[in-house]
């Protein structure tokens, strides 16, 4: 186990970096702000003892809507112990990712909260990585819904992306929030498994995006068709 | 739809009475199913008759017959060679798009750029657009297929699931590392090394002719990599030194295009260490500079990577790709690049082809 000072490059301080990424769209991310990891600059890995693993990093992230880049200082801890449990994490960035995305949220929110036909669709992107700009919001939506699953999940193990959305659907609004239900395809670059999860969540501007449930699906490797979602 | 159109073509000539066609031009900044893939191979050999030719090498599981461009100029003579395959893994859509990218390239630059004209002279380029074909069809079949990975052939009796990792099942150091036993699992290694019809047909071809070899590419997505053997963290390759000085060379020819930055390693340092791959594989057998490409891009779209993007992966790897190659090249024809150029354009002006030589 690499301990010390990490070579920024290799995936001990991607893998942990990722995380990072996980943990910040879970915070801050919205239909209109995603974060990624773009560039590792310096990493550190420590024992500790009898609770597990502590990275410090520092990276730095991008926002792909508005490609501005900033630094952000974090730790990652990988808890040790017979029970898998998630990581934790504390992060501090120079601008508070304070990118102002007020106006955009609050249009979507409107339009969808008092849509009379709910939303519903399928495979974003498809396969040819296409995605329809009226979609893109809630494939950013979905995104910020599954990184707190990728980052209850993720360990030194696993390097986490959503491959793709199989299935929104969009549920009555409830307490003002928008309310999805998201079948999304998570991807793990270490097994490259294709892993199914269904996500129950909110969204309002005001609240952001709040997990009800989660559930991971069984995949039958040699169906055909995804499991139904209703 | 397209035989439709075909036919449509084919009357509307019979009727003009048209000796020239104005052709379609190939689109290659979108994603192609299997059957204009083969069609487009065979258009290329049509159109570059005396540097082209279509070799079939294997078969699949699903009996498919794997074919490659053979691409150089005929000497007469056993010349060196170069070998790059796509679409090892059929989720990868990108990877096929950048053989025929490559491919659809060198024939253009050998028109008129001198280098291009001594490497064919001096190599033949063995490209191989989509090995794993019935994997690749597969994806192609609706939605809920497209991320589908390894072949597929039947796991062993009592497995439910189908498939096999061509990428863990070559014979290095196989069943070791990064693998799985569990045939269920995406990087299932198969029931003994080269268990699988592909990496039979890479094997056999390749391994017969393993010497002529400078270069084994092998192109893969996604994560923006270029991986140097081996993939078992306890075997260095002995020319590790060549190997990262020249893949980092790539690297910064890759940046210089599009600015997007690729990251150079063994895979046991840069991404997991793993073993039976067809990189680790082909360096065993001697040939000098092996690589693994996984292109565009970092998790963001990952394997349904847009076809907007398409260009300029190729682009970029096509720099990437090429630095190695003339790297492998010039060492090995250092001083011949000139003469062979020279000879070259004299035969051009005598206005006498290769054929004509024989």
């Amino acid at each position: 186990m690499a301990t010390g000072e990490l070579n920024p490059n290799h995936y001990q301080a991607q893998r942990a970096a990722k995380v990072v990424q996980h943990y910040l769209n879970t915070r801050y991310g919205s239909p209109y702000r995603l974060l990624g990891l773009h560039k590792v600059h310096s990493g550190n890995a420590e024992d500790v003892a009898d609770s597990g693993r502590k990275y410090q990093l520092e990276i730095s992230v991008q926002e792909t809507l508005s490609n501005t880049t900033e630094k952000c200082s974090a730790e990652v801890l990988f808890p040790r112990g017979e029970q898998q449990s998630s990581p934790q994490v504390q992060a501090l960035c120079e601008a508070h990712l304070k990118i102002n995305t007020t106006a955009q949220e609050e249009a979507l929110y409107q339009r969808y909260k008092m849509n009379q036909s709910l939303l519903s669709a399928q495979y974003i992107p498809d396969s040819y990585g296409h995605i329809d700009p009226d979609m893109k919001p809630f494939w950013h939506l979905c995104i910020v819904a599954s990184s707190f699953i990728m980052l209850n999940e993720s360990s030194e193990n696993t390097l986490y992306n959503m491959a793709q959305v199989a299935n929104i659907t969009q549920l009555a609004t409830e307490n003002d929030q928008l309310k999805f239900d998201c079948h999304i395809l998570l991807h793990d670059m270490v097994s490259q498994e294709i892993i199914h999860w269904k996500l129950l969540f909110t969204w309002s501007p005001q609240e952001g995006v709040k997990v009800l449930q989660m559930e991971q699906l069984p995949h039958c490797h040699d169906c055909e068709k995804p499991p139904n979602i209703n | 739809m397209l035989s439709s159109v075909g036919l449509s073509l084919v009357v509307l000539l019979s009727v003009v009475g048209a000796a020239t066609v104005e052709r379609v031009e190939y689109d290659y900044y979108k994603y192609h199913p299997m059957p204009e893939i083969t069609d487009w191979m065979s258009q290329v050999q049509k159109d570059y008759p005396d540097v082209v030719t279509i070799v079939e090498y294997g078969q699949t599981y699903e009996k498919r017959t794997i074919k490659l461009l053979k691409i150089g100029v005929s000497t007469g003579e056993k010349k060196k060679a170069i070998w790059m395959d796509c679409g090892i893994h059929a989720r990868e859509w990108i990877a096929p798009a950048f053989c025929q990218y490559f491919v659809r390239e060198i024939l253009q630059a050998y028109k008129s750029d001198p280098k291009m004209q001594a490497m064919m002279m001096n190599m033949d380029f063995y490209v191989t657009p989509v090995l794993n074909m019935d994997g690749y069809i597969h994806t192609w079949k609706d939605n809920s297929t497209r991320l589908w990975r390894k072949n597929r052939s039947p796991g062993p009796t009592n497995c439910t699931c189908l498939g096999t990792d061509l990428n863990r099942n070559f014979n290095a150091n196989w069943g070791t590392l990064g693998i799985s036993y569990d045939c269920c699992s995406n990087i299932y290694c198969g029931t003994q090394p080269v268990s699988e019809p592909e990496a039979q047909a890479v094997t056999y071809f390749v391994g017969s002719r393993k010497e002529d070899f400078l270069c084994f590419l092998t192109i893969h997505s996604y994560g923006q990599l270029l991986l140097v053997p081996y993939g078992h963290p306890d075997f260095t390759a002995d020319n590790y030194d060549e190997l990262m000085k020249v893949g980092l060379g790539a690297a910064d020819a890759i940046r210089s295009v599009h600015g997007k930055n690729y990251t150079v390693g063994t895979s046991p340092d840069v991404l997991y260490a793993n073993s039976g791959s067809s990189r680790d594989w082909a360096r065993m057998q001697g040939i000098p500079l092996a690589y693994t490409f996984e292109l565009r891009d970092n998790g963001t779209f990952g394997f349904e990577l847009p076809q907007d993007q398409i260009q300029p992966t190729c682009e970029e790897a096509y720099s990437g790709a090429l630095h190695i190659i003339t790297y492998a090249h010039d060492k090995t024809f250092s001083g011949a690049p000139a003469t062979a150029a020279t000879l070259w354009s004299m035969l051009l002006a005598v206005g006498v082809t290769s054929t004509t030589l024989m």
